[in-house]
Parts: C-alpha cells; sequence; structure tokens
C-alpha cells in the first residue's frame, strides 16, 4: 500500500450535466462514504454512467462542486473505474497490468510480483501471455478488474461490469468485487440485475431522469421503499 | 546488363549489375520508408491527437499530398541540391542519398495521413481508458502508435509501394548513373527506351516479385505479431 | 515487432553509411552526356577501359543535348558530352566550358515503315525527302526535346525551306521524348523519324522500320565536350574531367572509338584530329 491519504468521502453538491438541451444529471446532491459498497440503480438513461464518470473525474459538471476527500481538484491516482465495454490494449494480459502499474507511477522493479498478485486476484494466472483482445467477455472483465486495481484504488467505480455475462463469469467478478471491498475499498457500481445489488450493495442508490430518487441501506430500501418509484422498479415495474 | 540476354538469364546467372541494381532499389526505397516513417508517424499522430485552428485544412492538405507528382518532387528536389540551388554545397545530385531525399519527401505524406487515420480512430476507442489511467499526452502518442503498430505496417507498405514503383523523382535527382544511382525502375525505363522491351518487361516482373515478396514478409511478421500480441 | 524495429534501424544505419559525402580520393566526376551516346551503348564500352587507365570513375548522367548544357550550366557536371555545336560553341562563349574538342562524329538517318508511304526510300538528297514527307502528310515524329537531334531536325527542315513551325499539320508530332521512346513510337505507328545511326543499330525494338535516307553530307552528326569552368563552377573537378577530356582526343581514345562496332558495324567515327568540327 502507498501513501494512506484517500479521496473519501466524495461529496456531490447540485451536480447538472448536459449534453446539448439535453440534462443528464440534474442536481444530484450524494456523499460516497467509505463502507460497504453502494449500487447506482435505475432504468437505462438514468445518468448512471455520467455519475460515475463525474465521480471519476472525467465528465466536468456544467454545474455544482465535487470535492473528494476535502480536495477539489484530487488528481486520478487513488481513483480507478472499470467501464461497461472496457478497452483492451493490444498487448497481453500482463502486459496490459503492466501498463497500468506504470500510469500508476509503481516501480519497475516490483512490476512483476504485482501483476503476479492481480492476476491471481481475478483468476486469470493461467492467461497471462494470452492477448488481452483473444481473452472471452468474463475474463476480460476481469483483466480490467485487475488493471484498475492495479492503481491500488481508494475508490472503485464500475460500469455494468456484469451485464453481459453469463452466471458463472458473473459469480466470479462478484467475488472479487467481495474479495476488494474486504480489503476496504470503497465500491461504486451500477448494475441493471436488482440481485447483485441485493447480494453486494450496502447501500443503494435509485436513479431516474437525472435525479436521485432514494438513498438508504440496502436492506432497508428493498425491504421498505420510501418512495412510490422505489417501490415500483423494486417490483420490475417500468420506470417513465 | 546488354545484348540479348532476358531478365531471367540475368537471374539465374547471378548477374553482378542486376543485383546491384536491386540492392539499390531496395536500400534506396526502404531507407526513404525508414526516414518517413521517423517523420510521418510521430507527425501523424500528434495532428490526430491535437485540436488547432485550421486542423482540418492540415489534414485536407496532408491526404492531398499523398498524391504528390513524382517529378515535381524530383524538381524540387534537382533545384534544391544542384550546385546553383541552396543546398549545392552538399554536393549530393545524382547520388543515392539525393534519390532518398526525394522519396522521402513522396513517403512521408502518406505514412503520416494514414498514420493520423489510424491513430486518430484509435483514439476515440482508447480516449476514456487513457484518461482514466491519466495518461499524459506524449505517453499516450506512444500508447497509441505502438497499439496501431500492424495497421501501421499498412501505412509502410503502402509507403514502400509508392517508393518502388516510382521513377520520376530519382531519375532526375539520381540521374540514372550505371552502377551508381540506377535501379529497378529507371533500368527499365532505360531499356525501354533502348527498344528492348523484352528485358524491360522482364526487369519489371523481377520488381513486382521484390514488392509481392517485401509484402509477403511484412504479412508474415504481421501475423506472427498478432498471435502474440493481439 | 522487435526484430522489424531492428531491420528498420539496420537499414536507417546503412542509408547514413551510404550517404556519406563523396571524398576527396574518391575518384569519379560526372559527365552529362546525350541519350544517343548511352543508348547506343558505348559508354558501357568506353567507360572501363577509361578507368582501368585512370582510375577514374565516370558517372553518366545521359540527357538531352540541352538539358545536359544546362546541367553543365548549374555546375552540375564536371564534364558536357553532347552533339549540337552551335549550342556548344555558345556554352564556351559564355564562359560556361573551357573549350570544345571535337571528339567523333556519326551521321543521322531518317528512319521510316519499310512500305515507304512517303516514296523517299534511298533519296540521296535529305531535303528533297523532307519536303516529300510533309507533301504526302506521312506521319512524322520528332524528339521535341531541346536534344541534340533535334536541333539537328530542325535544321534540316529549315535547309529543306519548310518552316516547320508554320507548315506542321497532324501528321507531324512533336513528342518531347528521349531517341528510344521516339523510335518505340515510330515503329508502334508506322511513322518516319531522324535518329542518330548509334542509337538505330543498337535499338532492339525496330519492328517495321528502316532506313529510308542515308548518306547526305547535311546528316553529319558531330560530337564535342567540353570541361565546365572550374571559374565558374568551383565544384568542378578539373584535373579529372580534363584527364577525361584528353583520353577521349588522344589517339588510344580515338582508337577505343573506332573499335567500337556492333554487328561489324562501326557505330561512331573518331575525328579529334580533323580541323574545322
Amino acid at each position: 500500500m502507498r501513501a494512506p491519504d484517500t479521496d473519501l468521502p466524495i461529496v456531490l453538491s447540485g451536480i447538472t450535466v448536459k449534453a446539448g438541451a439535453v440534462t443528464i444529471l440534474d442536481g444530484v446532491t450524494q456523499t460516497i462514504a467509505a463502507g460497504a459498497p453502494t449500487v447506482l440503480i435505475g432504468p437505462n438513461g438514468a445518468g448512471k454512467t455520467t455519475l460515475l464518470r463525474v465521480v471519476m473525474g472525467l465528465a466536468k459538471p456544467d454545474a455544482g462542486s465535487i470535492v473528494w476527500g476535502n480536495r477539489d481538484d484530487a488528481a486520478k491516482v487513488r481513483r480507478a473505474i472499470v467501464f461497461q465495454r472496457p478497452v483492451m490494449l493490444r498487448r497481453s494480459a500482463a502486459a496490459n497490468i503492466a501498463y497500468a502499474l506504470g500510469a500508476a507511477g509503481v516501480p519497475r522493479a516490483q512490476h512483476e510480483t504485482c501483476i503476479a498478485e492481480l492476476l491471481s486476484l481475478v483468476g486469470l494466472d493461467a492467461l497471462a501471455t494470452r492477448p488481452a483482445r483473444k481473452l472471452s467477455g468474463g475474463e476480460q472483465q476481469r483483466l480490467a478488474l485487475a488493471r484498475a486495481l492495479a492503481r491500488d484504488p481508494s475508490v472503485l467505480l464500475l460500469d455494468e461490469t456484469t451485464a453481459s455475462l453469463d452466471p458463472a463469469a458473473t459469480k466470479a467478478i462478484e467475488d472479487i468485487i467481495r474479495a476488494v471491498a474486504g480489503r476496504g475499498v470503497k465500491v461504486v457500481m451500477s448494475t441493471h440485475d436488482l440481485g447483485q445489488a441485493r447480494r453486494l450493495g450496502g447501500d443503494v442508490v435509485l436513479m431516474h431522469r437525472g435525479r436521485v430518487i432514494e438513498h438508504g441501506p440496502a436492506a432497508q430500501f428493498f425491504a421498505q421503499p420510501k418512495t412510490e418509484q422505489a417501490r415500483a422498479f423494486i417490483a420490475g415495474e417500468l420506470l417513465v | 546488363m546488354s545484348g540479348d540476354t532476358s531478365a531471367l538469364t540475368l537471374i539465374l546467372s547471378g548477374d553482378p549489375g542486376l543485383y546491384r541494381i536491386i540492392g539499390l532499389s531496395l536500400v534506396v526505397s526502404l531507407s526513404a520508408v525508414a526516414c518517413a516513417a521517423v517523420i510521418g508517424i510521430p507527425l501523424g499522430a500528434l495532428i490526430a491527437l491535437t485540436r488547432f485552428r485550421g486542423r482540418d485544412g492540415v489534414i485536407v492538405v496532408l491526404n492531398a499530398l499523398m498524391g504528390l507528382p513524382p517529378v515535381v518532387v524530383g524538381l524540387g528536389v534537382y533545384l534544391a541540391l544542384s550546385r546553383s540551388g541552396p543546398l549545392g554545397s552538399f554536393g549530393i545530385l545524382f547520388t543515392p542519398q539525393a534519390m532518398i531525399i526525394a522519396q522521402t519527401i513522396l513517403v512521408t505524406p502518406i505514412i503520416a495521413a494514414l498514420t493520423r487515420q489510424t491513430v486518430e480512430d484509435l483514439w476515440l476507442e482508447y480516449r476514456d481508458e487513457l484518461a482514466a489511467m491519466d495518461i499524459g499526452p506524449a505517453a499516450r502518442i506512444g500508447t497509441l502508435v505502438w497499439d496501431a503498430r500492424f495497421s501501421l505496417m499498412t501505412a509502410l507498405l503502402a509507403g514502400f509501394g509508392r517508393a518502388a514503383a516510382e521513377v520520376g523523382a530519382i531519375i532526375i535527382v539520381g540521374g540514372n548513373i550505371d552502377g551508381f544511382t540506377r535501379t529497378m525502375t529507371t533500368a527499365i525505363a532505360l531499356e525501354t527506351s533502348k527498344g528492348d522491351l523484352p528485358l524491360a518487361i522482364g526487369l519489371g516482373i523481377v520488381l513486382i516479385a521484390i514488392v509481392v515478396i517485401i509484402n509477403a514478409l511484412a504479412w508474415a511478421a504481421r501475423r506472427t505479431g498478432e498471435r502474440y500480441a493481439g | 515487432m522487435i526484430a522489424l524495429r531492428n531491420v528498420t534501424a539496420a537499414i536507417f544505419a546503412l542509408a547514413l553509411v551510404t550517404a556519406q559525402p563523396a571524398t576527396a580520393q574518391d575518384k569519379s566526376i560526372v559527365v552529362a552526356s546525350t541519350t544517343s551516346t548511352q543508348d547506343s551503348g558505348l559508354f558501357e564500352y568506353l567507360l572501363p577501359k577509361f578507368k582501368e587507365k585512370s582510375g577514374i570513375t565516370v558517372k553518366v548522367v545521359a540527357q538531352g543535348t540541352g538539358q545536359a548544357l544546362d546541367t553543365g550550366k548549374r555546375c552540375d557536371a564536371d564534364v558536357v558530352f553532347v552533339h549540337a555545336r552551335a549550342q556548344e560553341e555558345k556554352f564556351v562563349a559564355d564562359g560556361t566550358g573551357v573549350k570544345r574538342f571535337p571528339v567523333m562524329y556519326n551521321d543521322f538517318v531518317i528512319v521510316g515503315p519499310k512500305s515507304d508511304p512517303a516514296g523517299i526510300k534511298g533519296a540521296k538528297d535529305v531535303a528533297k525527302a523532307l519536303i516529300t514527307v510533309k507533301d504526302k502528310g506521312a506521319p512524322f515524329f520528332s524528339r521535341g526535346d531541346r536534344s541534340g537531334t533535334h536541333s539537328a531536325e530542325l535544321a534540316l527542315w529549315k535547309t529543306s525551306g519548310v518552316d516547320i513551325e508554320k507548315d506542321k499539320g497532324t501528321w507531324y508530332k512533336s513528342l518531347g521524348q528521349g531517341m528510344g521512346a521516339t523510335l518505340n513510337t515510330a515503329a508502334a505507328s508506322n511513322g518516319y523519324t531522324l535518329t542518330d545511326r548509334a542509337t538505330w543499330i543498337n535499338f532492339k525494338n525496330k519492328q517495321d522500320l528502316a532506313i529510308a535516307v542515308e548518306g547526305d553530307r547535311k546528316l553529319f552528326n558531330q560530337y564535342g565536350v567540353m570541361l565546365v569552368n572550374p571559374a565558374k563552377c568551383p565544384s568542378v573537378k578539373k584535373d579529372l574531367g580534363q584527364a577525361f577530356i584528353d583520353y577521349l582526343v588522344s589517339p588510344h581514345g580515338q582508337q577505343d572509338i573506332a573499335g567500337y562496332r556492333i554487328d561489324g558495324q562501326s557505330l561512331f567515327f573518331p575525328n579529334a584530329t580533323d580541323a574545322g568540327t
């Protein structure tokens, strides 16, 4: 572990993001604190991906402010993101991780050990020399996770990481997420899979049309939703 | 390289004149491609990754320069390298170096333009991922060029094809001097003017065969590389 | 990929090595000459003999006479070896050339299709033959490239009393090409053209072409050689260039020129010692 500084808590106040005339995030105020994974749920177009990008620092809000651990210009060193469709660099699995280690400033001498640890964490030890682009979808997601973890993040953002995976591959990913969260890394993830939200979520954020509708501990959210929209969403009804 | 000999006879008999010509053709064209790659790849990548006023104009001009007329480039280089031209003191007119310079000018826009396109396409794909890893502009260029290396090989081959096939520029700046600046294409031009059409055609077939072999080697290298690095 | 990089690096290094500028020890000169001397094969025969005697490598850039004189004028050649006496004398008078030495001659011939549509075969007077070509509108191909042969052709029209600029019709085609290319075109389109005999004898794509007119004194084709003036062009290798000229006009050189034959025919006739050439 490197410097103990952290990006937590992440405090968003009145975050608004527009794309032309369309408002994607509409005054989101939300605090992300240390603890069990925070799960973002909501229908397509609710703004989950954009929220994650804002939290990562990849998208600039048109209005509102964001503070990472008391700083508003925090470098991305302590944060990492896995996109819904991660792009594999045209190199071997191990070289993909090496690249991320280099980008995070990890000394070259430590690369070999780190790569071995990370590959073993995501269960890809046997595929280290395989070209990353020849891996299956699930394997690519796991490699993307390893690549994100190479940055030794205090916050790990996951965007629909299991969206197109079969149950076995999904389980492999969930196990990794649990292990990572167990090490004290704050996971913020979006998902369509309510079961997954139940299985992994410490707290749940329901988003709809760019706004946060309801936020609360997972158990409470699913057992006693406070809003009509949350109740409808949990019941599998369409939010329009 | 005279008398009633066919190109095939010359090859089979190991005619040293022919081998010297083939050798010079390869050295000149491959050197020009190497120089053009050193200039064109970073230039193309830089244009792909930067936004500035007049960028569209630069791209249009760069794409248009892919069609530079060799004879015009030859003339320009000739005037520049001539003893009475601005670079005359180097004394390299009518030498292989002059031919390399002319072909570098012809090939650089091809490599730069194709690199620009390739790297820009790849950049769209990689942008988020590299931004998330906080990769700076210089490292970005390095990463994209390296990851586009197999596509860029096609750009290099396009440049090589242009250089190897070209006669207009090198015959002007090289002078087609026997044993010194005579290449496959200028030899073909000479044999045609001597009316020895069978030898000219034979040399042409040899030239095409060489270009095919180079492309086959590059293809094999690409396939092998992709298998291990994909 | 590493291998490819190494190859590229090696080629680059090789390019740099071959890119060493010509050093002082490098005994070589650049001679701007005409396509006819090259296409006739004379240089391939003569230069090794000269190199053996002198150790000097002669690099021949074969161009039309006008372009060759231009190359000399730009200081890009050490010696100019061409065949257009009036232009050569002007070159010397300008101070661009040091002195003109007559070296050898051959002659021009008019070649045309064996069927001889203009009916000039065997004519003894080239002027009459050309007038006939014009009157019959038989296809005639001109070099049109300011070469020595082109100058000679224009002079012949003039002697014939034809103002070719004014009288040329669709039958007269100016190609702007070298001798070989012009012969290729004439052969392919059954036309007449003026060529030097040396190029003609060595030309391999004659097809249906044959000599129609030869032997007239007016078809005489004199070659001259000049050193480019070092006073104007400091880069000129004066001693080496003069050594080549001295060789060409020496008894040895003249004998070598006379010895160049194809199928028993002499292509060039040395005449360095004749006055008034």
